[in-house]
């Protein structure tokens, strides 16, 4: 059996040769969480582009990301909708219950905004000289103004709410503040809420503001209850945002099935990034089954037609999702190793070579480069490379990521926890 | 602490599972089981009761926000035993190979509550332990780190070899009763200080 397996990864440098293996059944269940970054996983499914490989999608609804993670690592699940951040965690040994996990293939960029409620985004207007049109960076510069004079007149600080420890959210609204100079640990309250329930918790005024995936910051801006200040391409365009996750020993044993399904969802991912093709997916996903959103939140969120509030102000942004363009699902290691940057600066880790190298094994190109032919990829000694460094792809506060220098690049950053300064000096 | 004195929380919306799984625990003898039907306000729960073991349903969209909690408080030294209606022995021996202290209760029969919780507290008894040896290796690389570089110091600045270089160092930790890796580090602070 071992052996009938090694010759299966040694022939595997074609795509997808039609015939039947010994990997067992092809029927693979996936776990997603209801948002519109899963759509190429959605789109591989409903229309086709799995079955063309001879691959059954079972896509198995979730609510948590610790549920994802968690039967993923039991074989629940064989492969997830997740994180960009969760493979790199997994790999570091963070969070509760960390197994191995790798990811072959990003879903896309973009998708992500930040929410402020309408309340606190009023006094942001009346007490500073912030006006509709502001950039994100001034939008975090009149919340820090705020947050100062609430602190004077020791009024409780604004609660935040980002969906995960681990996720791209959490960490960038953390640059969103910091960069507007707001310590994340100490001037406001972080909280966790499940993206379908931010909109509520808003409304309710169980938090001030969030940062989540689409269609939820939409979906409480056309409500009245939220002003969107900053989206994810503000702060950083290039930022993968979820991941196709799955075990490495899974991958390992099933390397054709792997390619297969990397081929059906890079043909998927083209498949969503043509705007004819908007009205299809957004039927797809507005459908319970999927995220129950309304068709025509999901299609205007799918052109990046955003309204910002419900006073009518609009902002367009070109290619606000990525589906596949500029190698968007190309898991660039360069990009695990930001990640990892950031939970070093906001203390969930420690910088140590160790830990960098296995946080640049979560992401695994070479697996990408196997199903999809050197052709689909980007030049080999770009996997680790300077992030942030050419235009239309900068930080929003024009920092450059050398990821061969990330105690430089982290000491570089005012705001930042006291965790990192220790880690820091051991490092030194 | 006796296994018997374990505190146990349990999180589930849906009341009569819950009283099933609190039954199965002081069926198996566990007297400090703690249920509550929702998550509001759980983390000053979990900050009193400080729980040995969390039982938590599946469906339930909070677990990321307990997730955060443990990442908040660095308590995320807790099995978390989580159960829903549906599942298979299989998918729990499949648990148990990956190492993961989460686990899925079949059939919900209160007798099954135990087993699991064995397995989870066993599970994550043998996780905690790696993780505490790792540690253990890290700070004892650490610390050889450190005594090299004291030693590359007192050699240059007082002009010994590394054998004499070393036997000063472990001369004073027993002198002053300390560990040569913190006579070490003091020496490495001083000559920051100095040059």
């Amino acid at each position: 059996m071992i052996t009938k397996l090694k010759d299966l990864s040694g022939n595997n440098g074609l795509a997808a040769p039609a015939r039947l293996t010994g990997e067992g059944s092809r029927i693979l269940r996936a776990g997603f969480i209801p948002l519109v970054d899963a759509s190429v996983l959605i789109a591989a499914s409903e229309f086709g582009f799995a079955r063309k490989e001879g691959i059954i999608l079972d896509l198995v609804r979730d609510v948590s990301w610790a549920n994802v993670r968690d039967r993923l690592a039991f074989g629940h699940f064989d492969i997830a909708h997740m994180l960009s951040p969760m493979p790199v965690a997994a790999m570091l040994g963070l969070g509760s219950n960390p197994s191995p996990t790798i990811t072959p293939f990003s879903l896309g960029r973009g998708g992500n905004a930040i929410t402020l409620s309408t309340t606190l985004y009023a006094r942001m207007r009346q007490e500073t000289s912030l006006i509709e049109t502001a950039s994100a960076l001034d939008n975090a510069l009149a919340l820090a103004k705020v947050i100062l004079g609430m602190k004077a007149r020791g009024e409780p600080l604004p609660t935040l709410g980002v969906t995960y420890p681990f996720s791209s959210h959490n960490y960038e609204v953390r640059y969103w503040l910091a960069a507007g100079g707001i310590d994340p640990d100490r001037d406001v309250k972080l909280v966790v809420v499940p993206p379908p329930m931010t909109s509520d918790a808003l409304a309710a005024g169980a938090i001030d503001g969030f940062c989540v995936g689409a269609p939820w910051n939409m979906v409480a801006s056309e409500r009245g209850v939220g002003r969107i200040v900053a989206v994810k391409q503000d702060i950083w365009p290039s930022a993968p945002e979820k991941v196709i996750g799955m075990r490495p020993e899974w991958a390992q044993t099933h390397p054709e099935t792997v390619s297969r399904l990397i081929v059906a969802l890079d043909a998927a991912a083209r498949w969503c990034d043509r705007p004819d093709n908007h009205d299809a997916l957004s039927e797809a996903l507005a459908n319970s089954r999927y995220i129950a959103a309304p068709f025509d939140i999901i299609r205007r969120v799918l052109a990046g037609e955003f309204n910002l509030d419900d006073q009518g102000n609009l902002r367009v942004i070109d290619g606000y999702f990525k589906f596949h363009a500029d190698f968007a699902n190309y898991p660039r290691p360069s990009q695990a190793l930001w990640i990892y940057s950031q939970m070093v600066r906001w203390g969930q880790a420690g910088l140590s070579s160790r830990d960098r190298t296995g946080a640049a094994s979560a992401y695994r190109p070479d697996i990408y480069r196997l199903a999809l032919g050197a052709s689909a990829a980007p030049l080999l000694d770009d996997d680790i490379r300077i992030e942030g460094d050419m235009d239309g792809d900068r930080f929003m506060d024009g920092q450059i990521f050398d990821p061969t220098r990330i105690a430089e690049y982290l000491a570089a950053f005012p705001v930042r926890n006291s965790a990192f300064d220790r880690a820091l000096g051991d490092e030194l | 602490m006796a296994y018997l004195d374990l505190t146990i929380l349990v999180i589930d919306e849906n009341a009569i599972r819950a009283s099933i799984i609190e039954e199965g625990l002081r069926e198996a003898g566990h007297a400090k089981v703690t249920v509550v039907h929702e998550v509001n306000g759980i983390a000053r729960i979990i900050e009193t009761l400080q729980p040995d073991v969390i039982f938590i349903d599946l469906e339930n969209p909070n677990r990321d926000m307990m997730e955060h909690l443990f990442q908040l408080t660095r308590t995320v030294a807790r099995p978390i035993a989580m159960f829903v209606d549906r599942s298979d022995t299989a998918s729990i021996e499949a648990a148990v190979d990956a190492g993961v202290s989460a686990y899925i209760v079949d059939g919900l029969k209160k007798e099954r509550v135990k087993p699991i919780l064995d397995m989870a507290v066993s599970r994550f008894n043998a996780f905690s332990r790696l993780q505490r040896e790792l540690a253990d290796a890290k700070s004892a690389l650490e610390e050889r780190k450190i005594v090299e570089r004291a030693k590359g110091i007192l050699m240059k600045m007082r002009g010994l070899s590394e054998e004499q270089a070393f036997a000063l160092l472990r001369q004073t930790a027993m002198n002053e009763k300390r560990k040569i890796g913190d006579i070490a580090q003091s020496v490495v602070t001083a000559a920051g200080l100095l040059m």
